[in-house]
């Protein structure tokens, strides 16, 4: 029945490529951790069934590693055939400047508008009418993961909130442990506080700050209180001595460290770690407070390509992404929520169910990607990877200049 | 009387084939550094465009932190960069010149660290000065249970750290350059010095020193020019961090070009850059050109 459904979904994506002879196609991605790369394989799996090849491009090193050299090689001339953004702005310039293919065939004659989970994933993908990318997943980044192990070695239970967990701190140090794993880059000290705004803010302050940009809002007394928790967070993540996500995830598997904020993909590891959900490890969306999401994710664009058959398999490609076979397969490896609403999520665990619950609520937000520009994003992870190092920094200061950016965003 | 042949067609053949390199360096160099520096007075994103916007991009950049941090870390690297390895270089090159044994090996050793690539390097001593890895912990494993060694974590040394890796890689490279120096030194002259009384270390810095200069301008050269272009020795050691304690301009540039799409202001940043480097070039080729013409 199964091998049916691929062969029907298939010969629909031919019939659309009108007869493609089998190509070899290149996808770049930063999807180089274990439970990233188990995901990843399942896609290659399914577009090599077509009778295509997958040609692995992946890049390490964070997105932010990734994205210059995917950028650089379509705006030099050289594009790969299909490559991961997140969607949003990130390749907002490249599809205005008619860098990228729209895709809008597949998705209608496949009816995707009645499929997804979320209609802003494919709005965000959605520039004059034409779609450009195709959404992958559903990524959160509102998590606060929890090793179990960690806190029954320190005689203390687990935290079932924000307060807890800080309340928490001063026990796991004495039992030898760091509280809070953070990896060294930006983007993990930035999106941490993202997590804060909107979990410990609410939404109302959240869009106010980031969609709104009102810097009177990110000046005022409202943010206060999220700088204060800010500054709690740093002194519990001040023994993590790593620097990357799934390093400082690991810590957490191990029991080392205690906790760690960090979006749903995290759960890959914890899987791929044979970790279940409850009795290993607890996570609190919302950090437990707020139960809201942002749904960010994972995309795939496509550069406009000048050979025809390559450009055919370009759309049988987008199919096989949105397929639901591919969809289960490489969420249920990758941690993150499919796009699509028609899937039956029988072995979905404890902490996606809690996720899909909030999605099904309504309770979600667009993520910091679609709200603000790349340069915006990239003044804030300076700001506050500079915060969490530098305990000289006072929350006042760091505010302040926040503000600033703020008011100067774009 | 016949006319001498103009100028221009003496020495054809060379002149002919050094067209090609000239028109690379006016084309990529030249054209490239004034797009460069027309471009910063725009607002380009992600892809260049003709928005023209004055100053605006030179005014945020002299407003940003983290800028002004990466100038001044560029300053200590520089400084004590060019002080250590030229002392470094030259004591190391004078003590080889002693007619020492081994002299193949040692100078073997103090060169094999420039074999390696700046990322290996920066990889290497981001290892070494791990306190949970590296020097910190093989110390404690011997006894010293409270002993701390992490400049890399600690934002008011990591620059030095950077600067200690930087000095291991390149002082093998100033110390062969010194070393050719003081072998083309006469050994009269060595003869003569000993001759009036005059102590091996006057001899060097008031007469083999001096006798030098063509030496020590090539390496000055090399040495500057890898301070101005510092960027993989950080991105592989420290990735700017921690905080922003180790971001250097090249990174800057890189960073706002590329990650934060965000050209108009990495162009001013480079050409920043470019506008410092002709500083320190111009009075230099003066003294070091202008002078000959003239003799």
């Amino acid at each position: 029945m199964k091998m049916m459904r691929m062969m029907l979904a298939a010969s629909t994506a031919i019939g659309i490529a009108g007869g493609a002879w089998a190509e070899d196609l290149e996808i770049t991605h930063w999807w180089t951790s274990g439970g990233e790369a188990a995901a990843v394989a399942e896609f290659a799996k399914a577009f090599d069934a077509t009778g295509n090849k997958w040609v692995d491009g992946a890049i390490a090193g964070s997105g932010n590693t990734a994205r210059p050299i995917m950028i650089s090689r379509i705006t030099g001339g050289d594009p790969m055939a299909a490559t991961q953004f997140n969607h949003g702005r990130q390749a907002e310039e490249l599809v205005e400047a008619g860098l990228m293919r729209p895709i809008t065939e597949v998705a209608e004659a496949e009816g995707w508008a009645n499929a997804i989970a979320a209609p802003g994933l494919l709005e965000s993908c959605t520039l004059d009418d034409e779609l450009y990318c195709v959404p992958v997943n559903i990524h959160s980044w509102q998590w606060l993961w929890l090793s179990n192990k960690a806190y029954e070695e320190a005689g203390i239970p687990v935290p079932k909130n924000w307060a807890e967990f800080v309340a928490s701190g001063p026990k796991l140090q004495e039992a030898g442990k760091v509280p809070l794993a953070m990896g060294k880059q930006p983007w993990q000290a930035a999106g941490a506080f993202k997590v804060l705004v909107l979990s410990l803010g609410g939404p109302e302050l959240y869009t106010k700050v980031y969609d709104e940009k009102d810097s009177e809002v990110a000046a005022g007394a409202d943010m206060i209180p999220i700088w204060q928790a800010a500054d709690e967070m740093r002194k519990l993540a001040a023994g993590s001595n790593v620097q990357e996500w799934n390093q400082a995830t690991n810590l957490v598997i191990t029991g080392q460290a205690g906790g760690q904020i960090m979006g749903d993909w995290a759960q890959g590891e914890f899987q791929m770690a044979n970790q279940v959900a409850g009795t290993d490890y607890t996570c609190l969306p919302g950090l437990g407070d707020q139960p809201y999401l942002s749904t960010a994710g994972d995309a795939i664009y496509f550069p406009l390509l000048s050979d025809d058959a390559k450009s055919a398999a370009q759309l049988e490609l987008a199919s096989v992404l949105f397929s639901s076979e591919a969809q289960l397969a490489f969420n249920a490896k990758k941690g993150s929520l499919p796009v699509r609403k028609d899937l039956d999520l029988a072995e979905a665990n404890d902490c996606m169910r809690q996720g899909l619950d909030i999605l099904a609520k309504g309770n979600i937000v667009a993520d910091t990607d679609q709200l603000i520009s790349p340069d915006t994003n990239t003044q804030i992870q300076d700001l506050m990877i500079q915060f969490v190092s530098d305990m000289n920094m006072t929350p006042e200061d760091a505010q302040a200049r926040f503000a600033e950016i703020i008011a100067d965003a774009d | 009387m016949s006319t001498r042949p103009s100028r221009l067609f003496h020495n054809m053949n060379a002149k002919i084939a050094s067209v090609p390199m000239v028109l690379t360096a006016m084309v990529v160099f030249l054209g490239g550094s004034i797009w460069t520096v027309v471009y910063s007075f725009t607002d380009s994103k992600l892809l260049p465009r003709e928005k023209w916007v004055g100053l605006d991009q030179y005014e945020r950049l002299w407003g940003t932190n983290r800028w002004l941090v990466s100038i001044e870390n560029l300053a200590i690297y520089g400084v004590l960069s060019l002080i250590f390895s030229l002392v470094i270089g030259f004591v190391l090159a004078a003590l080889m010149d002693q007619k020492i044994r081994f002299e193949d090996v040692f100078r073997t050793i103090f060169l094999y660290p420039f074999a390696l690539s700046f990322i290996v390097t920066g990889l290497v001593w981001q290892w070494l000065l791990n306190p949970d890895f590296g020097v910190q912990n093989v110390i404690r494993g011997i006894g010293f249970e409270s002993f701390t060694f992490d400049p890399l974590y600690d934002a008011d040394l990591a620059i030095y750290g950077i600067l200690f890796a930087g000095l291991w890689q390149g002082t093998g490279l100033v110390m062969c350059l010194m070393l050719a120096g003081l072998r083309g030194i006469d050994e009269d002259i060595w003869k003569a010095a000993r001759v009036d009384g005059i102590p091996a270390w006057k001899t060097y810095l008031f007469i083999v020193i001096p006798m030098m200069r063509p030496v020590f301008i090539t390496t000055l050269v090399i040495i500057t020019a890898g301070i101005v272009k510092l960027y993989d020795l950080v991105v592989a050691q420290t990735g700017g961090g921690p905080g922003i304690a180790t971001e250097v301009p090249a990174k800057y540039v890189y960073d706002m070009m590329f990650q934060a799409q965000n050209l108009g202001q990495g162009f001013a940043a480079s050409t920043m850059m470019l506008v410092s480097v002709i500083i320190i070039l111009i009075p230099w080729a003066y003294l070091e050109f202008g002078g000959k013409r003239r003799g």
